[in-house]
């Protein structure tokens, strides 16, 4: 790569990139979980960014309003619940050499399948060139020809999942 | 302000000019866009902290601010100086970095709106084609400031108010999207441009008036103003999340608010009122900009007066007019308006030129009496509930007063 | 690259937005007095000493409004694409939306009888 090929999407590709790495790292470096959660904000950020640079603004906007607007808060919620974990400072693991293993295993199986071409390879020229837009989002999902049984049974996941978290978190009634 | 026209044909002139890049010269034109669309609402908040606070001394029956320049204009200004001098205390034990970052992410959710707000026909920060949902997206990364400012002020008030706020923010920010799906559905677009340009027949706020209203409570409990100021809430929480903060970041938590009501009511315009539609806007595109300030100054006064007249509500009646009122209103309000625009288009009553007033009109008619409709049904369940429960408790107090 | 040179727009304002409010700080930090002491610092609960950590427990009651929050900002998110498309869809497609929207208040429903989102 020369400088010539510096161009203003790779010069974002790298600062999307540095966002979500350096997040990350944050996240498994902060000793206080809501430290952690800020940093996995970040990370989250720089992964919107990603989907903006594939030409995916939907996806973006939905990634920023769903994981930073409503798992973020969860997540905090859910460390504020935990009176233990809130303050820690010293490290109470013992076990980190697994944990260590179990990630790097985890990173060269996913490098395997990204450089190893187990599906076949796709040419560039395979990309359908047009971007679709939202409202053949919307078609897809909802007409009769789409998507419109794996819709209503997320709905019912969704529904599912939510009764359950009420059922356990009282358990007064 | 800064229009792509201006950027097609600035962007190339700069580079001639100042013999750069082309690429260069367009990263230029987009920062000075971007500079000048993030200032503007910068600059309306130092005229609008004057409006408000003489706005509130009328209704007070005071004279409010009257020293400082003619009418006290120049007030915000003495008030910025007096900011920048007061002393930044953080507190012993406040978590910094967390800490300062806070009042900068609440300005910046706030500033991050404007760049899809269309100001004039051809001045708009950019047009997204998701621009509703951007706007949805990005509201919500201003909650998560107030979680960062509680948590990392060390202080047990702070967080109580904060983690209050958030259950407050995130509760009312259903209803605001839900009403928020009703233009977009009416003009079959998210982008800005896209709903104020289907409005130039008829505005939003005569076909779906709840929705509009709907948006508007939610978005003045967005803002965390009053009656929904728990976020504040002196008497309980001494003053919510940011209680710790002093200085020019308490300021800016201050300048957020402000902007957040303002934009928002900019919001009402651009969505319910036909943002910068008026007469003469084809032939002066800056005309636009007028009558988008106009209209959102009314929803801004509006709201305004809604601080100022009504008195706090309690957290459990905050939770309960959310989830019990809000939430199915807006959720029978956007399958009527989609039931009702199904009914038009196969009774044929959609205009052929949408753009004409009177071919709106019968689509308009049918969609106003389902929202009168809709009303008149709501009014009714809350009017039958509350006679229930009045007279549930009549009856537990009769006994007493005729045993005694 | 169109919808690229659109964005590029959006990330210099994310870049941005952050510096116009963070100017009138670092100013006011230049300009103001610091003259720091335990006292001024100390934390502010009614003149009164924080007793215990300040970073209590909470109550589940906030987990369960997140929660019931991220269902409905699952279903805006499958929905503003339904009410782009409108215009252009069948009654099915009208049906099905509805259908989506009923299972999801199904559960909202549910937490009113449970009486899970009163604030108790």
């Amino acid at each position: 790569m020369t400088f010539g090929d510096f161009t203003p999407e790779a010069f974002a590709f790298g600062f999307f990139t540095i966002l979500t790495l350096g997040g990350a790292f944050g996240v498994v470096g902060s000793r206080n979980l809501v430290r952690s959660a800020v940093w996995l904000m970040v990370s989250l950020f720089g992964i919107a960014g990603f989907f903006v640079l594939l030409s995916a603004p939907f996806l973006a906007a939905v990634q920023v309003l769903v994981y930073i607007g409503a798992i973020g808060i969860l997540i905090t919620f859910a460390i504020m619940l935990t009176r233990s974990m809130t303050n820690l400072k010293e490290r109470f693991n013992k076990q980190w050499w697994l944990a260590a293993l179990a990630a790097l295993t985890a990173f060269l199986l996913l490098m395997v399948t990204v450089i190893v071409p187990t599906w076949g390879e796709m040419g560039a020229e395979e990309i359908p060139p047009t971007v679709a837009s939202t409202a053949q989002l919307g078609e897809a999902f909802f007409s009769g020809w789409g998507y419109v049984l794996p819709l209503e049974v997320a709905s019912l996941l969704l529904t599912a999942a939510m009764i359950g978290a009420i059922v356990i978190a009282r358990e007064d009634d | 302000m800064e229009c792509r026209d201006i950027i097609n044909t600035f962007a190339p002139c700069l580079s001639d000019t100042l013999g750069v890049s082309t690429d260069l010269a367009n990263f230029l034109s987009i920062t000075l866009g971007v500079l000048i669309v993030a200032t503007f609402p910068l600059l309306v908040t130092i005229l609008l902290i004057w409006v408000e606070r003489k706005f509130a001394a009328r209704v007070q029956d005071r004279i409010g601010p009257n020293r400082v320049g003619p009418f006290g204009l120049f007030q915000p200004f003495a008030d910025v100086i007096k900011l920048l001098g007061k002393e930044d205390i953080t507190p012993a034990g406040a978590d910094k970095w967390i800490y300062n970052a806070s009042p900068v992410v609440m300005v910046m959710a706030v500033l991050l709106i404007w760049a899809v707000i269309p100001l004039t026909p051809v001045h708009v920060g950019v047009d997204l084609e998701i621009g509703a949902l951007y706007f949805v997206a990005v509201a919500s990364i201003g909650t998560l400031s107030v979680i960062m400012a509680g948590w990392a002020s060390n202080n047990k008030y702070a967080l109580l108010g904060s983690f209050r706020v958030v259950a407050q923010l995130i509760s009312y920010e259903v209803p605001l999207a839900l009403a928020l799906l009703v233009p977009v559905m009416l003009a079959g677009s998210m982008s800005m441009v896209g709903i104020v340009e289907a409005q130039t027949g008829m505005w939003f706020v005569f076909m779906v008036p709840v929705s509009a209203f709907l948006f508007f409570i939610s978005s003045q409990a967005e803002t965390g103003r009053a009656p929904f100021d728990l976020l504040e809430a002196e008497s309980e929480l001494v003053a919510g999340f940011n209680i710790e903060y002093s200085g020019m970041k308490f300021a800016m938590f201050f300048a957020g608010e402000f902007m957040h009501v303002f934009t928002n009511g900019v919001l009402m315009a651009v969505l319910f009122t036909g943002g910068y539609i008026g007469p003469f806007v084809d032939q002066i595109p800056l005309l636009g900009l007028v009558y988008l300030l106009a209209k959102a100054s009314i929803w801004y006064l509006l709201s305004l007066l809604m601080r100022n007249a009504l008195p706090r509500v309690r957290i459990d009646q905050l939770m309960l007019f959310n989830w019990l009122f809000l939430v199915p209103v807006s959720i029978i309000n956007l399958i009527l308006v989609a039931f009702l625009m199904f009914v038009i288009r196969e009774l044929g009553l959609q205009p052929d030129d949408p753009r004409d007033f009177v071919q709106n009109i019968p689509q308009t008619v049918v969609l106003l009496l389902g929202n009168v409709a809709l009303l008149i049904g709501t009014l009714t369940v809350i009017r039958n509930r509350f006679r229930a429960e009045r007279l549930a408790e009549q009856s537990t107090m009769l006994p007493a007063q005729a045993g005694d | 690259m169109n919808v690229l040179s659109e964005w590029a727009f959006i990330g210099v304002f994310f870049v941005l937005a952050p510096i116009l409010p963070a100017v009138p700080i670092l100013l006011g930090g230049v300009l103001s007095p610091k003259k720091p002491n335990a006292i001024k610092q100390a934390t502010y609960e009614c003149g009164v000493e924080t007793v215990g950590d300040t970073w209590v427990q909470f109550k589940v009651q906030y987990y369960i409004y997140g929660l019931v929050f991220l269902i409905f900002d699952v279903e805006m998110v499958f929905l503003f694409p339904w009410a782009v498309a409108y215009g252009q869809l069948d009654f099915f497609a009208f049906a099905a939306g509805v259908l989506f929207i009923f299972l999801l208040s199904d559960a909202l429903v549910y937490a009113w009888k449970k009486n899970a989102l009163e604030w108790a």
